[in-house]
C-alpha cells in the first residue's frame, strides 16, 4: 500500500492524534477521557502511520517496542500503588500534590490516580499494538 | 533480630549465587559458600547460646493483621538442630558443588536453586505461625523440584522431579488442611503454643482427622511407606544437590515436623501405630530395595529410607528416651550419609561411573576420598567410637523399654544389620576391594573443594563419638523442644557392657552374614516383586492425563467457532438458570427505553446484523458489524455517558482497521457448516439475544440491592478530587479491578505474541 494522500494525511494527523491522546488522558479526571480512551486514541495515531509507511519503516523506530510499553505500563500502575503504601496508606491510595498554577495550562494537579491512568494508558498502547502487529505482520501463506 | 539477621544472610548467598560462575578458581572457590558459612556461625555462636539458655528466641511483626497472620518467628531446640545441619552442610555442600561444577555451563543455576533451598529450609527450622511454616514446607517442595529436575534435557529427571513435586506438594496441601483444623480447634496460629493446648486437641472429635492430615504431609516429605517411592527416584538430581537435600535436609523437615507434633498430637495408641508400622515397613522396604541396587547413589538412597522409617518408628514409641535416640541417630546420619553421597559424587566424577560391579581399587588414585569414605561407612556401620555407634546404641536402649520391645528390637536390628552391609557396599568395597576393572589411566583424587566437605563432616562424626558431650547442650534443648518440656541429657560412649552392646555386635555379626551371602540375598529379593505404590501413582497419572486429553478433546477443538458455542450456551444457560429463579419473565418494562429515536436506531442495528449474518462477503459483513458497533456507541451516547460512547467509537474503529488487515488474507466465505450447525448456531445465540433483551428490560423494575452509583457520583469530587465519576471509579475508587486488568491484558499480549511467534509460518522463524 503506498498511497500519497495517505502519507500526507498520516504525517499531519498523528501527531494531532497523539497530542489529543495526551490531553485527553489529562483531562480524563474530571470529563470525559482517560489512560484507556488515549491509550486507544494513541495507538490510532500510531496505526494511521502504519497504514501509511507499512511495519517495516515503523516497527521499534517510531515508538518502543509494544512488550516494552506494556511492562512499562504496568510498572507505572504499580508504582502509583506502591507510593500509596508508602504514605502509610492501603494499596492504590490516591495521594495528590497541591494544585499548581501553569502559565496557559491554568490549575495542575497531580496525583497518582493521573500516574495510574498514564499506566493504563502504556498498557492499552502496548497490548493493541501488539495485537495489531501480530496479526498485520503474520505471514498468512 | 537475629533470626532476621540470618536470614537475610541467607538471602543475600541468592544474590551472590547469581554470580556464582565467575568464583571457580583458587580461593574464590570460597566465595559463594561464604553466605551459607557465616549464617552456620551466627547460628552456632550467636544463636545456639541464646537458645540453650532460654529455650527459644523469638521474632514477631506484623504481617496480615486482618487475617490474624503474622510473621512469627521463633528458634527452639529442634530447629536449632535443624538449622545447623542447613546452614553447616549446606555450606560444605556449595563448597562441593563449586569443585563438582566446575565448567558446567549452568552452575550459575544450581547454586542460586542451593540457596533457595536453604532459605526455605531455614524458613521452616523457624517458623512458628503454621501459615508461615506451610509456605516454607512448599518452598522446600517447589526448589527441590528444580533441584531434581535440573538436567532437565533427560526426560527421566523431568519425570521424577515431577513425582517428586505431586507427591510432597499433595503431602503439603494435607498438612495446611491438617494446620488450618488444628487453629480452628485450638484458637491459635502459634506452633510454640500448641504443646500447652495438647489436651484440647486430643480430645476434640477433630482430631483423628487432623492427625491424619498432618501425617500425610510428614511421610511423603520423608518418604515414608507408602510413600517411599520418589525419593530413590529422585536420584537423578546432580550429586551435590542428592547429599545436601536427600541426606540432611529435605526428608529430614517431615521428621522435623513429627518431632515437633510429638507433644501436640503424639502419645496416642494411633500416633504410635500408625507411626511405628509406617516406620517399620520404610525401614525394611527401604533396606531391600538399597541390597538390590548396584548404583551408589541409588543405594544411598535406599538407606535413606531406612533410617527415615527408623527415625518415624522411635517417633511413634515417642518418649524421652526415644526421642533422644531418634535425635542422637537423626545427626550423626546427616553427618555420614553427606558424606556418602559427596564421596559417590567424586567417584563418579572421577571414574565415570557409580556402578558398584565395576568399581574398585580406587583407593590408590583417591586416597584422601577414600579415607573420608571409610570414617564416614564406619560411622554408619555404628562402630564404636563413631557417632553412628551412639545412635544405634540409644536406639536399642529405647527400644527394649518400649512396649512391643522383641518386635520392635527385631526389626531394628535387621534394619541396621542391612544399613551396615549396604555402608560396605557402597563405601568400603569400592576404595579397598582388588580393581576388578582397569582403572582410568590418570585416576587422580578430586579437588581439594570436593575433599574438605566429606573430610570434615567425617572427622566430626569420630570426634563427636568420641567426645559426645561435645553436643549435649544441643541435643538437651532440642529434646526439651521435643518433648514440651525442661530435659537434661548426657550422652555417653561407654555405657558397660549391657544389652545394647550385645545387641551391636549381634547387628554386626548380622551384617557381616548379609555382607557375605550379598549375592545369594540379592537373587533372592530381586525375585520378590511387590506391586508397589509406585504402580498406583503411574496408575493415577495416567489415568489424569487420560481424562485431561479426554476433556480436551471434548471441550478444546481449536475452532473458534466451538469455543464461542460453549462459552456462549453456557453463560446463557447459567444466567437463564438465575433468571428463573428470580420470578422469570415477569415485571418487564419498557421504561426509559421506548422513544422515537431508539426506535429507529434499535431497526438499524437489527439490520445490520441480519446483513452480517447472511452476507457472503467478509468486507460487507464487516461494515455491518461496524454500524452495529457504532449504533451501540450512539446509544451510550443518547443515555449521556460519553466515556463508553468515545470508548466504543474508538475500540469499533481499532477493530475494523485490524480486521481490514487481514480480511483480503482469508479465504472466501463459503457455506461450509451443515445444516444442522447452523440451526445450532442460530438457536443458541438467538437464545443469548433474547435472554440480554429480558435483563434489559428485567432490570428497569428489578432493584436487588440500594444503588452505589449516587453514593459514588457524591463522593467523586470531595472524596477523590475529580469531576468525571467513570474515570474516578476507574483509577482510584475500583484501583485495584482496573490493576487486575492491566495485568490481565499484559498475560493476553504475552499469550498474543506467543500465538504470533509460535506460528511456523512468521518471520521471527524465517529470519532465524
Amino acid at each position: 500500500m503506498n498511497s500519497t494522500i495517505l502519507n500526507i494525511t498520516a504525517r499531519y494527523l498523528s501527531p494531532v492524534i497523539f497530542l489529543l491522546s495526551l490531553i485527553v488522558l489529562y483531562r480524563g479526571h474530571n470529563y470525559p477521557g482517560g489512560g484507556f480512551i488515549g491509550g486507544l486514541l494513541a495507538v490510532s495515531a500510531c496505526l494511521l502511520v502504519v497504514l501509511a509507511r507499512g511495519w517495516e519503516v515503523t516497527e521499534s523506530k517510531w515508538w518502543p517496542d509494544s512488550i516494552t510499553l506494556l511492562v512499562t505500563g504496568l510498572a507505572v500502575t504499580a508504582v502509583s500503588g506502591i507510593l500509596g503504601v508508602l504514605a502509610g496508606e492501603a494499596f492504590l491510595t490516591g495521594l495528590w500534590l497541591p494544585a499548581l498554577d501553569v502559565p496557559l495550562l491554568g490549575k495542575v494537579k497531580l496525583g497518582t490516580p493521573l500516574l495510574f491512568d498514564l499506566g493504563v494508558y502504556l498498557a492499552v498502547m502496548g497490548f493493541s499494538l501488539k495485537c495489531a502487529s501480530a496479526l498485520g505482520q503474520e505471514d498468512w501463506s | 533480630m537475629l533470626i532476621v539477621l540470618i536470614m537475610a544472610v541467607l538471602a543475600s548467598g541468592t544474590a551472590l549465587a547469581t554470580t556464582g560462575k565467575r568464583w571457580q578458581h583458587g580461593w574464590q572457590c570460597f566465595l559463594v559458600p561464604a553466605p551459607a558459612a557465616v549464617s552456620f556461625l551466627l547460628v552456632t555462636f550467636a544463636a545456639m547460646p541464646e537458645v540453650i539458655r532460654q529455650g527459644s528466641i523469638a521474632y514477631t511483626a506484623k504481617w496480615i493483621p486482618q487475617l490474624d497472620v503474622e510473621l512469627a518467628l521463633r528458634l527452639n531446640g529442634l530447629g536449632l538442630l535443624l538449622l545447623i545441619l542447613v546452614t553447616g552442610i549446606g555450606a560444605l555442600i556449595l563448597l562441593y558443588a563449586v569443585g563438582y561444577m566446575k565448567g558446567h555451563p549452568q552452575a550459575t543455576r544450581l547454586f542460586l536453586l542451593l540457596y533457595l533451598f536453604m532459605f526455605s529450609m531455614a524458613g521452616l527450622a523457624i517458623a512458628d505461625h503454621m501459615l508461615l511454616f506451610f509456605i516454607f514446607w512448599e518452598l522446600t517442595s517447589i526448589s527441590s523440584y528444580f533441584l531434581i529436575g535440573f538436567q532437565h534435557k533427560e526426560q527421566s529427571a523431568r519425570q521424577n522431579a515431577l513425582q517428586a513435586l505431586i507427591v510432597t506438594g499433595l503431602g503439603g496441601m494435607a498438612l495446611m488442611a491438617g494446620f488450618i483444623l488444628i487453629a480452628q480447634v485450638t484458637g491459635t496460629w502459634n506452633l510454640s503454643e500448641l504443646p500447652a493446648l495438647s489436651g484440647q486437641i486430643q480430645t476434640d472429635a477433630l482430631y483423628v482427622p487432623i492427625l491424619i492430615l498432618v501425617l500425610l504431609g510428614a511421610f511423603t516429605k520423608s518418604a515414608q511407606f507408602p510413600f517411599h517411592f520418589w525419593l530413590p527416584n529422585a536420584m537423578s538430581a546432580p550429586t551435590p544437590v542428592s547429599a545436601y537435600l536427600h541426606s540432611a535436609t529435605m526428608v529430614k523437615a517431615g521428621i522435623f515436623l513429627l518431632f515437633l507434633m510429638l507433644p501436640v498430637l503424639g502419645g496416642t495408641g494411633l500416633w504410635t501405630w500408625l507411626l511405628t508400622i509406617a516406620g517399620a515397613i520404610t525401614l525394611l522396604t527401604g533396606g531391600a530395595f538399597g541390597l538390590v541396587q548396584h548404583d551408589l547413589k541409588k543405594i544411598l538412597a535406599g538407606t535413606t529410607v531406612a533410617v527415615l522409617g527408623l527415625l518415624t518408628l522411635l517417633l511413634g514409641i515417642g518418649t524421652e528416651r526415644d526421642v533422644l535416640a531418634a535425635l542422637v541417630f537423626l545427626f550423626g546420619h546427616a553427618l555420614y550419609k553427606a558424606t556418602l553421597f559427596m564421596v559417590a559424587g567424586s567417584v563418579d566424577h572421577e571414574t565415570g561411573t557409580r556402578d558398584t560391579r565395576i568399581l574398585g581399587g580406587l583407593y590408590r588414585g583417591m586416597p584422601w576420598t577414600a579415607v573420608a569414605a571409610t570414617l564416614a561407612a564406619f560411622s554408619k556401620m555404628g562402630l564404636p567410637p563413631f557417632f553412628g555407634f551412639l545412635g544405634k546404641e540409644y536406639t536399642y536402649k529405647a527400644s527394649l523399654e518400649s512396649e512391643y520391645q522383641w518386635l520392635l528390637t527385631t526389626i531394628l536390628i535387621v534394619g541396621n544389620a542391612i544399613i551396615l552391609a549396604l555402608a560396605f557396599k557402597a563405601a568400603i568395597l569400592p576404595f579397598w576391594r582388588k580393581a576388578i576393572h582397569p582403572l582410568p589411566e590418570k585416576l587422580h583424587d578430586v579437588p581439594w573443594s570436593m575433599r574438605l566437605g566429606p573430610i570434615l563432616m567425617a572427622g566430626l562424626g569420630i570426634a563427636i563419638g568420641t567426645f559426645p558431650f561435645l553436643i549435649d547442650p544441643l541435643i538437651s534443648s532440642a529434646k526439651s523442644a521435643a518433648m514440651g518440656y525442661s530435659v537434661q541429657t548426657e550422652i555417653k560412649l561407654w555405657h558397660g557392657l549391657n544389652l545394647p552392646l550385645i545387641l551391636s555386635a549381634l547387628t554386626l555379626s548380622a551384617g557381616l552374614c548379609i555382607i557375605v551371602s550379598r549375592e545369594w540375598v540379592e537373587n533372592m529379593l530381586r525375585n520378590v516383586t511387590i506391586p508397589g505404590p509406585a504402580k498406583v501413582y503411574d496408575i493415577l497419572m495416567d489415568g489424569m492425563v487420560r481424562f485431561a486429553i479426554w476433556q480436551t478433546r471434548l471441550l478444546q477443538s481449536g475452532q473458534l467457532r466451538n469455543y464461542l458455542l460453549i462459552i456462549v450456551g453456557v453463560t446463557t444457560a447459567l444466567i437463564s438458570f438465575k433468571l428463573w429463579r428470580f420470578g422469570g419473565i415477569s415485571d418487564l418494562s419498557l421504561r426509559g427505553i421506548n422513544s422515537p429515536e431508539l426506535v429507529v436506531i434499535t431497526v438499524l442495528m437489527a439490520i445490520a446484523t441480519l446483513l452480517a449474518v447472511t452476507t457472503q462477503s467478509r468486507l460487507t459483513a464487516l461494515i455491518a458489524l461496524g454500524l452495529v458497533g457504532f449504533g451501540v456507541a450512539w446509544i451510550f451516547a443518547y443515555f449521556s455517558a460519553p466515556d463508553l460512547a468515545i470508548t466504543q467509537i474508538l475500540v469499533e474503529t481499532l477493530t475494523v482497521v485490524l480486521f481490514a488487515w487481514v480480511v483480503y488474507k482469508l479465504p472466501q466465505l463459503r457455506t461450509l457448516s451443515s445444516r444442522r450447525t447452523i440451526i445450532t448456531d442460530a438457536v443458541v445465540s438467538g437464545a443469548a439475544g433474547i435472554l440480554i433483551t429480558i435483563l434489559v428490560l428485567k432490570s428497569q423494575t428489578l432493584q436487588l440491592g440500594s444503588s452505589i452509583s449516587k453514593t459514588l457520583s457524591e463522593w467523586s469530587l470531595p472524596e477523590a478530587y475529580g469531576a468525571n465519576v467513570v474515570n474516578v471509579i476507574l483509577v482510584d475508587f475500583r484501583a485495584i479491578d482496573t490493576w487486575g486488568e492491566v495485568c490481565v491484558v499484559t498475560i493476553a499480549a504475552i499469550g498474543v505474541w506467543a500465538l504470533a511467534s509460535g506460528n511456523g509460518n512468521s518471520k521471527d522463524r524465517k529470519s532465524k
